[in-house]
């Protein structure tokens, strides 16, 4: 069964010329089947725990372990941690011009299974998941996330999630930027994708409200660069009335705990 | 009035736009168009046409002392039945009629070739398989001359072959007679020391159609002057081209169409891939519309993609309008960077970094390769791409 591991992780990233710890020591366990929630006020790090573990060069580890099944993630590549099974469903997609999405799409998956899908099967494995987020089939065609829109990019970042089948999907801010309709068409394809049971999911969000789609079994509430409470769904009732105000004095705490460290 | 501007990474050239009474394109030359080198101070540099150029990488092209070396460069052309391919000499009639030389180095090639070779495609021709012109190095210098010449209703495609290591200078001239449809493909596939300076002149008939496709690799300076004019209504003109500039390479490309006829169209499309230290990629992009030329329809472009740090661009499209009479003009030019942010997108879908670059430079030049129409040459440009890709910066 496959396990993420992530252990008292640390990362900086350099700024003006200087250097800030982001993440300060964060502690989770994912396992395969398993649906996390890690929600926290804007500027927490969420993000940054989203990129660290693909491995954007953006950030640096200090300190802590990552494993995906023992193997040691932070010393793959951002290429090699793909094709050990983690995904990343990015909050802002990037545009690449001159690259189509079917082509991009395919370039993926055989990188991912190994070995290149066989055409027939692709193409219709690619239209069904397609249609399922309303896709419109000239979709393929266009250049990856040229000129798409916010909907248009998260659908796309979904599309990719079905298709190559992770064990270990990272979804930062999926839910940004959508109306209802469009969360519930991307919630539908995340949750296709959980009922296999066979993918591990860490759902970074801002917001309670993509949770009434995407049933979490654990909450965690991220503050200060790293994870202040852990509960189960109930948590984040909690955080819809009370909002992050509870937790702020977690930071103050926490500058403080690092500047005499 | 047409000032260059070595673009940041990112940004878009504005271009100039001018309604002028007298052609800047023209002024700002150094010296008329001339056949005879004499006509032509010694360039040092400074030059509008010049100033982009790395003298004195040209190996004395430009100021006489290169002398040619009467081997080591050789020409072979391989043509299908019904084309008539001959060696003429310097004071054969057929000579200059499709453009002057503009600058020194081209004149210095007029002045100095000893045999030009003449390719003539008989009227209502129509051929199937390409001509190929190999120009192949062994460390030769060479002034040189071709002229490719379609009769009426003719059709043809040209190959251009340049491989090796040598010093050359020349001029290229292509007729086309009315009706008729020719394609050329020059390919600049030289070894890193080869130095080309070449002007390509192209006089297109009534409703004749001409194609060139210049693909330019290799080299350690290449620059290649391709223009066209019109001697009817009703033609029209494209000029495609793609290049690939390694680390330490100069490569210039500097076109001129002349709409100095009414009812004729241009579309100018070239591309560039840029890598490694110092590689430099120069695009000049000259277009006149002369008062009498009413009904004109032009457009061109340049994009660039830098793929590395080190690498600079300088892209200047120039349009010059002397009637309002037109159907269309156009241009636009833009130089951006593949950046970190696409190489993680595709890596983070477990796309190697090699194979990502790939994707993004293939996508970039596709829309080009296909305009080339001769399979081999696409195929070559392709698996070329994957080389330069290939090779470590």
């Amino acid at each position: 069964m496959a396990t993420l591991e992530i252990r008292d992780l640390r990362v900086t990233v350099e700024a003006d010329n200087a250097t800030k710890e982001i993440l300060k020591g964060v502690d989770l366990t994912v396992k395969q089947g398993e649906t996390h929630a890690i929600m926290g006020p804007n500027g927490s790090g969420k993000s940054t725990l989203a990129y660290s573990l693909a491995g954007h060069p953006k950030y640096t580890v200090t300190g802590g372990t990552v494993t995906l099944d023992g193997e040691d993630v932070l010393a793959m590549s951002v290429d090699e941690r793909a094709r050990a099974g983690l995904f990343l469903a990015m909050q802002y997609p990037v545009e690449v011009p001159g690259v189509s999405v079917s082509n991009f799409l395919r370039t993926s998956a055989t990188a991912v299974r190994g070995e290149a899908p066989k055409l027939r099967t692709w193409v219709k494995e690619v239209k069904e998941a397609m249609e399922r987020l309303n896709m419109d089939p000239a979709f393929a065609e266009r250049n990856v996330n040229e000129g798409f829109s916010g909907g248009e990019k998260k659908r796309h970042e979904i599309l990719q999630l079905e298709l190559l089948k992770p064990r270990v999907a990272i979804l930062d801010e999926t839910d940004s930027g959508l109306d209802v309709d469009a969360l519930r068409v991307v919630s539908e394809g995340v949750n296709r994708v959980r009922e296999t049971g066979e993918v591990g999911t860490l759902l970074i969000t801002h917001y309670t409200r993509i949770l009434r789609y995407i049933k979490p079994d654990y909450v965690h509430v991220f503050s200060g660069g790293r994870i202040v409470e852990s509960g189960g769904a109930e948590l984040a009732d909690k955080l819809e009335n009370e909002g992050y105000e509870a937790y702020a004095k977690h930071d103050v705490v926490d500058t403080k705990g690092g500047a005499s460290a | 009035m047409a000032e260059a501007q070595n673009i940041p990474v990112g940004s878009t050239t504005a271009g100039q736009i001018a309604v002028a009474a007298e052609s800047t394109v023209a002024t700002r030359m150094s010296a008329p168009p001339s056949f005879d080198v004499q006509d032509f101070p010694v360039p040092h540099g400074r030059e509008e046409e010049w100033r982009f150029t790395p003298l004195e990488r040209l190996r004395g092209l430009h100021d006489g002392t290169a002398v040619a070396t009467g081997e080591g460069v050789k020409v072979a052309v391989e043509a299908p039945e019904g084309v008539v391919v001959e060696l003429v000499d310097r004071d054969d009639p057929r000579l200059g009629r499709a453009g002057t030389p503009v600058d020194r180095v081209a004149a210095q090639a007029y002045s100095a070739f000893e045999k030009a070779g003449v390719v003539t495609v008989p009227k209502e021709t129509v051929l199937t398989e390409p001509i190929r012109i190999a120009v192949h190095g062994e460390g030769g210098v060479r002034y040189g001359h071709q002229l490719v010449e379609l009769g009426a209703f003719a059709e043809a495609v040209v190959v251009i072959d340049h491989t090796g290591d040598a010093v050359l200078a020349a001029n290229v001239e292509y007729i086309l007679g009315d009706g008729a449809k020719l394609t050329v493909v020059s390919v600049q596939d030289w070894d890193d020391k080869a130095v080309h300076v070449a002007q390509h002149s192209a006089l297109v008939g009534r409703d004749a159609s001409f194609k060139s496709v210049v693909v330019t690799f290799g080299g350690d300076l290449v620059r290649l002057h391709p223009r066209v004019s019109y001697a009817g209504p009703g033609a029209e003109a494209e000029l495609f081209g793609l290049y690939f500039t390694d680390a330490g390479q100069h490569q210039e490309h500097r076109l001129l169409v002349d709409h100095n006829t009414p009812h004729c169209k241009s579309n100018v499309a070239y591309k560039g891939a840029l890598q490694g230290e110092s590689a430099h990629a120069v695009w000049i992009g000259d277009v006149l519309i002369e008062a009498k030329a009413e009904g004109t329809d032009t457009y061109e472009m340049n994009r660039n993609l830098v793929l590395t740090d080190g690498a600079r661009v300088d892209s200047v499209p120039n349009l010059e309008i002397e009637t309002g009479e037109i159907v269309g003009a156009g241009h636009a030019s833009a130089t951006g960077r593949f950046d970190d942010e696409q190489l993680f997108y595709l890596m983070a879908r477990g796309i190697p970094e090699q194979e990502a670059r790939r994707l993004v430079v293939r996508g970039f030049f596709a829309e080009l390769v296909q305009q080339i129409g001769v399979a081999d040459i696409e195929e070559r440009l392709l698996a070329k791409i994957e080389t330069e890709l290939e090779a470590t910066v």
